[in-house]
């Protein structure tokens, strides 16, 4: 991210949201909402002044410490590691965009004068050759899953908010703390949680046992406590995967297999899990200090208006449907339109970087040949037999047909047209012929087909 | 042993939905049954309602037709509208000229949906088994007579 920040030829356009797409590939017509961030990129550089001297000191949840602490409503997003590191005033949080009171100390403090409060939601047009789609993933919310009781008790977490638990820069600089600020003695990792699951996600979404794998791996090595994963398979299926999960169980990991079935908060506060180990055939209760679930990846929530926007359909699972799954996975139906991690489907960190560097070079050898390949599958209209009667010119999606007021007939545009054949299907007069799909081509087809036997 | 009666089944498929369906299903290794024939079209809105007289006349003891589901996913932006509008005509058609309502199958699958492509063939299959042969050419013949 900071390499694409810094590279020449990269715009990055933050807090900002496509609206609009239309055109063809190489030649698509983009717009682009950018949220008014009140403050002025060219000259902040920072310093992080304006987030010290906000007066809104109670703030709001973290959004990157996953709600585990608060900022105010003037921050440098990602705990201040932000590309490009500009800070920003939250108009949801701000008490002077809100409410218009407020002694603006942010204003006073800022050393570059650099905040702006007149700044006003700005509408970008690009015009570009291709898009790449990389909308990721949202993490499945264990709250649609009652009997994991998250949400109850503060020390039933995800495996999110164990990662900034766990992280330097996060709410306890990397130290793993129950809500007691104490070092937990008994950690329960529960896997499969949203996925592979009747009740939420059918899919395996991929990712999580690996993830699971390295939590308990920190757990030991930064607590010494005892760790129980509660899991179904262990799917450790990439390079050096295996050899991880061997590392894990000499480490001391009890694995019990079966899905983790109920979380139960107990009036004292104590939690218990319950599960089924189905080695042994029999029931486990345990109680710990600290669940962790591990969640699913999910499509975000939004996708299918993505989808609309940039005209690619979305799989059963709803990720974004990439155009064959074995050959053309980076592809979309939609010449020009690329697909990049996880938005295609739950991927870790090496297959979303492969994933994303084949979108990337399939985008500069699409744009380097400076000239597209088009179907050959158009309408074509036969002059002689066009009536003028203009009923395929309504029906066309692309207003590739236009009437010739001259010669009374209607022509197509070869460039336009994309051979969908709904005029070809509705010429009354059989005028428009669809190349490679004509009525004598599908008729020969049917009699062939049906020849008697 | 009387032999089973195989029925002879047109589909006419959209390129960007259901016959990706349809390939999805062969590539997953689903089972279809062999008496579905598939003639591809770029959109369900190019297959005309005369394709479906030819398809019964020629022999034809059922037909398929399936696009992109409406209203967002056609590839063309809504060819498959104009289909939502002649199929129900067709229908109309069909039972003017006195052939079942069940012969004639229009809906529509998406490139994701191969389970449902494998269903639909197998179920459209044993529902046209189960009424027999059309023979409609030869009704026609015997009436010019």
């Amino acid at each position: 991210m900071m390499d694409a920040g810094r590279h020449p030829n990269i715009t990055l356009l933050t807090y900002s949201e496509v609206t609009e797409v239309s055109g063809y590939v190489g030649h698509f017509q983009v717009k682009v909402r950018q949220r008014p961030r009140y403050v002025n990129v060219d000259v902040c550089t920072g310093c992080g002044a304006c987030a010290e001297a906000c007066v809104f000191k109670r703030g709001v949840p973290n959004e990157y410490d996953v709600g585990l602490s608060r900022r105010r409503a003037a921050y440098i997003p990602l705990n201040g590691q932000a590309v490009p590191l500009k800070a920003v005033i939250d108009d949801q949080a701000c008490l002077y965009l809100t409410r218009g009171k407020c002694t603006q100390a942010c204003v006073e403090a800022c050393p570059t004068k650099a905040i702006d409060f007149t700044q006003k939601e700005q509408i970008i047009e690009l015009n570009v050759g291709a898009i790449v789609v990389a909308t990721g993933f949202e993490m499945f919310d264990p709250r649609r899953l009652p009997a994991f009781s998250y949400g109850k008790s503060p020390d039933i977490i995800d495996g999110l908010q164990f990662e900034r638990l766990s992280s330097a820069t996060g709410p306890t600089q990397g130290q793993i703390l129950t809500s007691k600020g104490e070092k937990p003695r008994r950690v329960a990792i529960i896997h499969c949680v949203g996925s592979r699951d009747e009740n939420a996600n059918r899919y395996c979404s991929r990712v999580c046992c690996m993830y699971a794998l390295k939590h308990a791996h920190l757990v030991r090595d930064k607590t010494g406590a005892e760790v129980f994963e509660f899991y179904m398979d262990i799917r450790a299926f990439g390079k050096d995967y295996e050899e991880f999960y061997e590392r894990v169980q000499r480490e001391g990991v009890y694995f019990v297999r079966g899905r983790g079935a109920e979380v139960v908060v107990l009036d004292d506060g104590r939690i218990q899990v319950k599960a089924e180990n189905t080695n042994l055939g029999i029931p486990v209760q345990i109680d710990v200090d600290m669940v962790i679930l591990e969640t699913a990846m999910e499509a975000p929530h939004d996708s299918d208006r993505v989808a609309t926007l940039f005209g690619i359909s979305r799989s059963a699972s709803g990720f974004f449907q990439e155009a064959h799954p074995k050959l053309r996975p980076f592809h979309t139906n939609t010449d020009g339109v690329f697909l990049a991690g996880a938005c295609q489907a739950p991927k870790d960190v090496p297959d979303t970087v492969a994933h994303a560097g084949a979108a990337a070079s399939e985008v500069l050898a699409l744009l380097s040949r400076g000239e597209v390949v088009i179907s050959p599958t158009t309408a074509v209209v036969d002059e002689r037999f066009c009536s003028g009667c203009k009923t395929c010119i309504t029906l066309c999606p692309y207003s590739a047909i236009s009437f010739d007021e001259a010669a009374r007939v209607a022509r197509v545009n070869e460039a336009l047209c994309k051979g969908c054949g709904t005029c070809v299907a509705a010429c009354p007069a059989e005028a428009i012929t669809a190349r490679h799909f004509a009525d004598r081509q599908i008729l020969a087809e049917l009699e062939a087909l049906l020849v008697p036997v | 042993m009387a032999e089973q009666f195989e029925p002879r089944i047109i589909a006419f498929v959209c390129n960007w939905c259901t016959y990706t369906a349809a390939d999805n299903a062969g590539v997953s290794r689903m089972e279809q049954p062999p008496n579905v024939d598939i003639i591809r079209v770029m959109c369900s809105g190019r297959i005309e309602p005369a394709f479906i007289l030819k398809a019964f006349a020629l022999g034809a003891d059922g037909v398929i037709v399936s696009g992109c589901h409406p209203p967002g996913d056609c590839h063309y932006s809504n060819g498959n509208f104009k289909t939502f509008r002649r199929m129900p005509l067709v229908e109309r058609l069909l039972a003017q000229f006195g052939i079942e309502k069940e012969r004639f199958h229009w809906g529509w699958i998406s490139g994701a949906e191969a389970v449902k492509w494998a269903q639909l063939t197998h179920e459209f299959t044993e529902r046209i088994r189960a009424l027999g042969p059309l023979n409609w050419s030869r009704q026609l013949e015997s009436k010019e007579e």
